[in-house]
């Protein structure tokens, strides 16, 4: 039971720091703000026995803010946010997002309790621990990050390739005044 | 239900920063917090009550592991999200270079 306290603290922590962070007027602090949420998340795969998950979101959440803090760094990024919210647009939104939550109440109770899930499919590599015999790999999830599921990967890993070669280009492209800028030069 | 809820909770948090804000950069920061989220409510799923991480050692029961296959599923997304994270920054700073502001309604006003 004392995970569960765990957890729900730490949740409540990254739901105030991801409001703070939404609702900050200074975009510098919003994004160090987010950072909340991202460590919180680390924490609490640690909490639920996932050590591989833990390091590898601590890792990318200082990646992320490392990239968001250099790329927004300029001072003229920081100008006043525009003050004109429409009040009702966002009262409206508001209200309509609680009606998800109270509507989206029944379908939470309907899942499986926490802490006792149904392991219907991973059923098989935990069992006599299949997944060890087979590909000799004392990490059952890497066994099945790399061997029962390697197609899977490697499509995850032609998106993450198509996503940083879609960074390049862009980062790459001249817009037209700059074109011109280098002509004069 | 109370441990679910709270996840929804946050990803709810994040889809009302997506839906009001009109800086891109709060933008990028609520989809990052939305996809946080929602790695966390695949992980909660697996976990099993008084069991251990799902590594082998010896003298280990096996029948108490958590459920591996949440976090090899999430494993893989995590590093997506940050190739997609430094895309939506990539475009961000685009725009600002053509349009001068992060306003996604003056950057509408603005066409060619």
């Amino acid at each position: 039971m004392i995970v569960d306290t765990w957890v729900i603290f730490i949740l409540g922590i990254m739901i105030i720091g991801s409001i703070a962070a939404i609702e900050q007027k200074e975009m510098l602090s919003a994004i160090i703000t987010v950072g909340i949420v991202g460590l919180g998340t680390s924490l609490i795969f640690l909490f639920l026995q996932a050590p591989d998950l833990a390091i590898v979101q601590f890792l990318f959440e200082i990646f992320a803010i490392i990239i968001l803090v250099r790329a927004f760094i300029k001072p003229d990024y920081h100008k006043s946010e525009p003050s004109i919210m429409n009040k009702i647009v966002t009262v409206l939104t508001v209200l309509v997002l609680v009606a998800i939550l109270f509507c989206s109440i029944d379908m939470l109770k309907a899942l499986p309790e926490f802490g006792n899930p149904s392991m219907e499919t991973s059923k098989y590599y935990v069992d006599n621990a299949n997944a060890a015999k087979e590909t000799h790999s004392a990490n059952i999830v890497t066994s099945i990050i790399l061997d029962y599921r390697a197609y899977d990967t490697l499509g995850e890993a032609t998106v993450l390739f198509t996503a940083i070669l879609g960074t390049i280009t862009i980062l790459r492209i001249k817009t037209k005044k700059r074109k011109s800028e280098e002509a004069i030069e | 239900m109370i441990i679910y809820l709270l996840c929804f909770i946050l990803f709810l948090v994040g889809l009302y920063g997506v839906l009001t804000k009109r800086n891109l950069i709060k933008i990028i920061l609520s989809l990052s917090i939305m996809e946080y989220s929602a790695n966390l409510f695949l992980v909660l799923f697996g976990y099993k009550r008084d069991a251990l991480f799902p590594i082998l050692e010896k003298g280990k029961e096996i029948q108490s592991m958590v459920d591996p296959l949440p976090q090899a599923l999430v494993l893989t997304s995590i590093v997506i999200e940050l190739g997609i994270t430094a895309m939506l920054v990539a475009l961000a700073v685009r725009l600002y270079q053509k349009y001068k502001t992060f306003d996604i309604t003056k950057i509408r006003r603005l066409s060619g």
